[in-house]
């Protein structure tokens, strides 16, 4: 299995890098060459030079620093959210399953019409009711991602409920409770972490999407979503504003597509979940 | 297949019911009014306004009388666009949408199969790589980026094409780009992986030992079971070209459906925004519905396995 990973290229180039992401968002505060929100570090609008790496805004920030914090933002909501959908469709996809019939049909009737609600719509509404605040968009994005990790989950459990090791759990006199959480979805990670790893950048995405649109985190946090939209009004007579959060978001959305590709070659090579689904 | 498509119908009618109510009560749950502003109204003047617009009533009430409105065809007037009804609204932003989202989908079917075709069928070539580096992009670019990019390169460098505006042939094809790449991308990655999987089935070995040709097995057998699979994309694809269409709507600044969503929200237009739910809502619940019944049309065993 170690060396499975180590041979794949794929993974341990998409790996270094998501690795560097992780890294440069977490030594941040060391490694920006001014604070992130300080107005006039430089003149405004200076295009990239040696001094600011990625020029500066219209209220003359740095906007080097300003990526890199970007960085944590944009992570911390991918990572959070993912691990939300992660415990939320666990759990409402593997009770599902296991169970069936009517608890099934209760449960999978919610999960459609969450599916087939307009992710925009209810991402917008959600993020009204509970503000823009770093809960309100933990909710909102993670509140319409969950499904899809239940729709998995639950097939899965549904395959493995006939298996042999489940049988003889039962046989031993096991409640259902152990045999799902002991048995059944530790020999599930596979699938799990590989949709996981197609979770996180869509969600960074949509983050991006909603900041963009005016909906993200309020200032003083900004996150790529927010750099771009801030860059988006003087698109043609300013790109570098626009381009450095768009390639920043691109790197690690490449990252994770191709980390996502290889940990499915080498965890589950059966499988077919790709990164359909998303903004 | 008539127990599943009367199933499958009424599935679609809860689920829209069940959006629009969400929609009005957490639209009405979240804080603030759309006659909120700058400026603090006087308490009477606010109940009269309230009461004009049948605000101070209690919410469930409000809301059977939205209903009661709907069933008669009438949509009310916008809050922010004072006296336009907003069936006018949807229906004047309606067509630069359904243009920009139709050519998108068009394009991005057409030109996804045929590099996802070509890729499988010459794996390990240059057009393969070339064509899964046009996808891998396609995937993992946000939108914004992308138009941001063709503009620059377009408009500014080379002044082809005009960087915004809807108003001629020339000004729309920037814009069906953008809004086509991403499901371009995800269509010819699926075509490629089907079409993979299904070269190497039994079936297809038969039809190569039966003497046929490489085009005849790759464009007769195989490319028909490949895009199966492909046709369940039609609905999540149509959801991503919906939320597209505001990024690439507020950029080339199209005068469309999608630049009324987000604002209309913000303003807490309720009218507004209780309208573009009902069409949003109508039109991805169709694609969805659409796709299950076509998919259980191509492919006989789903639709048994659906009927147990």
């Amino acid at each position: 299995m170690k060396s499975r990973f180590l041979k794949d290229k794929r993974f341990l180039v998409s790996a270094f890098l998501l690795g560097a992401l992780c890294l440069l968002a977490v030594l941040a505060p060391f490694l920006a060459p001014f604070p992130y929100d300080e107005v006039g570090a430089g003149p405004n609008l200076t295009a990239p030079n040696r001094t600011f790496l990625m020029g500066t805004d219209v209220l003359g920030r740095d906007l080097f620093s300003r990526v890199l914090f970007g960085a944590r933002v944009s992570l911390a909501v991918g990572f959070c959210t993912a691990a939300f959908a992660l415990v939320m469709g666990t759990l409402t996809g593997a009770i599902a399953g296991f169970f069936g019939g009517r608890t099934d049909r209760l449960i999978m009737a919610m999960v459609d019409i969450f599916y087939i609600f307009p992710m925009l719509l209810l991402a917008i509404l959600l993020s009204l009711l509970f503000g823009r605040g770093f809960f309100g968009i933990f909710i909102s994005i993670g509140m319409t991602t969950w499904v899809t990790q239940a729709r998995l989950v639950r097939a899965l459990v549904l395959q493995a409920r006939e298996l042999p090791y489940v049988e003889a759990g039962r046989a031993l006199g096991l409640n259902p409770f152990q045999i799902v959480f002991r048995h059944i979805l530790p020999n599930l990670m596979g699938p799990m972490v590989v949709s996981l790893t197609f979770q996180i950048p869509n969600n960074i995405l949509t983050e991006s999407f909603l900041s963009f649109v005016g909906l993200g985190l309020q200032p003083p946090y900004a996150s790529w979503g927010t750099l771009a939209n801030e860059g988006f009004r003087g698109m043609l007579s300013y790109p570098h504003l626009m381009i450095f959060p768009g390639l920043a978001l691109f790197l690690t959305m490449i990252g994770f597509h191709f980390l996502g590709d290889s940990l499915r070659d080498i965890l589950d090579p059966k499988s077919s979940i790709g990164s359909h689904a998303g903004t | 297949m008539a127990a599943f498509l009367v199933r499958r119908i009424l599935q679609s009618i809860y689920t829209l019911a069940f959006l629009i109510v969400a929609t009005f009560f957490l639209l009405r749950l979240a804080p603030g009014g759309p006659f909120d502003g700058e400026k603090v109204w006087p308490a009477e003047v606010k109940a009269n306004i309230d009461a004009k617009y049948g605000l101070d009533r209690p919410l469930p009430v409000q809301f059977l009388e939205w209903c009661r409105d709907l069933s008669k065809g009438d949509l009310r007037e916008s809050f922010h666009y004072i006296g336009t009804p907003v069936r006018e609204i949807i229906s004047d932003a309606l067509p630069p949408s359904l243009l920009l989202g139709g050519w998108a989908l068009a394009l991005s079917m057409l030109f996804g199969t045929i590099l996802g075709i070509l890729s499988a069928w010459k794996r390990g070539t240059w057009l393969d790589f070339s064509s899964m580096f046009i996808a891998v992009s396609g995937i993992t670019l946000p939108t914004f980026l992308i138009a941001t990019m063709l503009v620059l390169l377009f408009s500014s460098y080379l002044g082809w094409l005009p960087p915004a505006l809807w108003e001629d042939r020339k000004s729309m094809v920037l814009p069906v780009l953008t809004l086509s790449f991403r499901p371009l991308a995800i269509i010819a990655r699926m075509t490629r992986t089907t079409l993979l999987e299904v070269l190497h089935a039994d079936f297809i070995r038969t039809a190569h030992s039966k003497g046929l040709s490489e085009t005849r097995v790759l464009f007769k057998h195989a490319l028909r079971n490949a895009l199966i699979p492909v046709v369940t994309l039609l609905g999540p694809i149509t959801a991503s070209l919906i939320t597209g269409s505001y990024v690439v709507e507020t950029i080339f600044q199209i005068p469309g459906l999608g630049t009324h969503f987000v604002t209309s929200v913000i303003d807490r237009d309720y009218p507004l925004v209780m309208g573009m739910t009902l069409v949003f809502g109508f039109v991805l619940i169709l694609c969805n519905l659409l796709v299950d019944l076509a998919y259980g049309l191509i492919d006989p065993r789903i639709r048994l396995e659906r009927e147990e």
